[in-house]
């Protein structure tokens, strides 16, 4: 039915789709490669030698420091949430307990509401605390925000199992918990992959909530760093290039690696920036 | 006692022990299930709900952050509406919505028809691709693209190779031109994940309705009206979800490209939430905004979602 014009027109349509994204992403490592200090740095991949500069911009924004704390704060959020998610996505699909689509919806609705709606209350409550200016007053409303979607996310997996799975095994005596452990959860890997992936991305990526909840303290993550980084070297475009590519370095990587876990969260409606 | 072993043994669905009618299967649990959701439920009470309200309450007072909080009724609300500010970055929002969401819809709509579901090998390359922008730190993509539509950048030296050299500017400095920029950054980070989602659905569409339309003689532009767009209902629900929700809560490109400025011509309301707390002192007048915010992403999620015929 699909003629070859139209396989070849396709091909060339992606392509230039695919060329818009990535060509940025090519001129910034060219740029980043090329000669530090420069007002209008020159796109010549010739000169796109300067390795050292990834070095300088390393030492200069102190991305050792910001890129551990990132990696300290993503994945206690990572781990934590996938682990407080799996039960609540089990006990909301397949457990029967009054108030549970009251539950359901209240994490739900808590998908829709922006962190801009929450960050001022956030500031002021967890100072009276002490949770603020350290890890723990990003980790823990990050936990909050990932949960929700995290028990959504996982109860749907939950709604789709073949209830003969775990009738069989309540029949076999095993009790609910051993049914979620044994039995479940083997079933479960690709749906926890992908749900971890998500996690990782969006929290590595996460600005507003580290800008206000660190201000007063030395921790900086990997993007306040870079945006610090670009307050104080606005124009030295070539370093900033070089920050930008440590900055997105790690979810870049694991994009590539588990990409197929990427694809199937958002292309199952991931409804969440 | 081997799972596998019981998992053979037990006749499928299972049903010769259920006593009643009803979908809850006697063994299935109960009152434990409270126990399961409850860390989670904890976790986001303490810091989505609670806060959320806080926000709310907050939004009906006065207060600078140190001193007493003074009840103003819906005084904060109606300066929302008074203030040209704070009712420009609304505007702007608005705005941002149709770089955002509409442009990237009309370019993969375009995209996917002229393609006509032909079968592309290497979708894998291509989906990550396309996906590449929508998935690294937006503050990266903000430094990124600051630089691209710098004054001696990529974009004014194409411009003036290209013969335009009249049109180059300062994109970010010029009052007209640095929402339309921006909004270019989100279009940029947006097509990419709308493309490959609508590639996705328009390989759910059955043949039998292309075949159908063509021996009714029906064009390209009607076989698109007629079975494409219809078919990809669902899809397009859901990017616009997620493209207009972006565009509503666009904080870190703006924090980073422009800081509302030159003076307020790219202000937004998640950068006046900000702004208004953090810089200004301004509670309860940023809380106010931040729950306009709210209220707003949710309306439109929630007419979306009902035009779109999905229940999530």
């Amino acid at each position: 039915m699909i003629s070859r014009r139209d396989q070849v027109l396709g091909y060339v349509l992606l392509s230039i789709a695919a060329i818009a994204a990535l060509a940025p992403f090519v001129g910034v490592v060219i740029l980043a490669l090329g000669e530090p200090g420069q007002i209008a740095p020159s796109l010549d991949i010739s000169q796109a030698t300067h390795f050292g500069n990834f070095g300088d911009v390393w030492n200069i924004a102190s991305f050792g420091a910001s890129m551990k704390a990132s990696t300290i704060i993503t994945l206690t959020i990572v781990v934590v949430s996938v682990v407080l998610s799996v039960p609540a996505g089990y006990a909301l699909a397949l457990a029967h307990f009054p108030g549970r689509s009251a539950i359901f919806f209240l994490f739900v609705f808590g998908l829709l509401i922006p962190l801009e709606a929450m960050i001022i209350p956030l500031y002021f409550d967890m100072r009276k605390f002490g949770l603020a200016d350290n890890y723990w007053s990003v980790i823990l409303p990050d936990i909050g925000f990932s949960v929700a979607f995290g028990a959504f996310w996982m109860r749907a997996f939950f709604m789709g199992v073949d209830r003969s799975l775990t009738e069989a095994a309540r029949l076999d005596g095993a009790n609910s918990l051993q049914t979620l452990m044994r039995i479940l959860l083997p079933l479960a890997k690709p749906q926890l992959l992908t749900l971890a992936v998500l996690f990782f991305v969006w929290n590595w990526n996460d600005f507003l909530l580290p800008l206000v909840m660190l201000a007063g303290s030395e921790i900086q993550t990997a993007p306040i760093s870079l945006v610090y980084f670009q307050g104080q070297h606005t124009t030295d475009f070539t370093y900033l290039a070089a920050g930008a590519l440590i900055t997105i370095a790690p979810v870049v990587i694991i994009y590539i690696l588990l990409q197929r876990s990427f694809t199937r969260g958002v292309l199952s409606g991931a409804v969440k920036d | 006692m081997s799972t596998e072993a019981a998992l053979a043994n037990t006749p499928v669905g299972g049903g010769r022990l259920r006593t009643s009618p009803s979908s809850v299967a006697p063994g299935e649990p109960r009152k434990i299930g409270y126990a399961y959701v409850l860390p989670a439920l904890v976790m986001y009470v303490l810091f989505v709900l609670a806060p959320f309200i806080h926000t709310i309450f907050l939004s009906f007072f006065s207060w600078d952050g140190i001193g007493p909080q003074e009840f103003v009724g819906l005084d904060n609300y109606k300066d929302i509406w008074k203030s040209p500010v704070f009712r420009s970055s609304f505007v702007h929002s608005i705005v941002l919505i149709v770089f955002y969401a509409v442009i990237p819809l009309l370019i993969a709509l375009l995209l996917v028809s002229i393609m006509n579901r032909s079968k592309i090998r290497g979708l894998t390359f291509y989906r990550t691709a396309l996906f590449l922008p929508y998935i690294v730190a937006p503050t990266a993509v903000a430094v990124i693209w600051r630089w691209l539509l710098s004054p001696d950048g990529p974009i004014n030296s194409g411009l003036t190779a290209i013969g335009l050299g009249a049109l180059t500017r300062p994109w970010l400095g010029d009052f007209t031109f640095a929402l339309p920029a921006v909004g270019v950054v989100g279009t940029w980070v947006m097509s990419g994940l709308v493309l490959v989602l609508l590639l996705a659905g328009v390989q759910k569409i059955p043949t039998s309705l292309y075949e159908a339309a063509r021996i009714d003689g029906a064009g390209a532009w009607w076989e698109f009206w007629a079975v494409t767009l219809p078919g990809l209902r669902y899809e397009i629900a859901v990017v616009l979800v997620l493209t207009v929700t972006a565009a509503l809560r666009n904080f870190d490109i703006i924090y980073v490209m422009t800081s509302g400025g030159p003076g307020t011509s790219t202000i937004v309301p998640s950068y006046l939430v900000y702004q208004q707390a953090f810089i200004v002192g301004s509670l309860g007048g940023a809380a106010a905004i931040g729950f306009v915010l709210a209220v707003m992403i949710a309306v439109i999620n929630y007419v979306i979602a009902r035009i779109g015929g999905t229940s999530s």
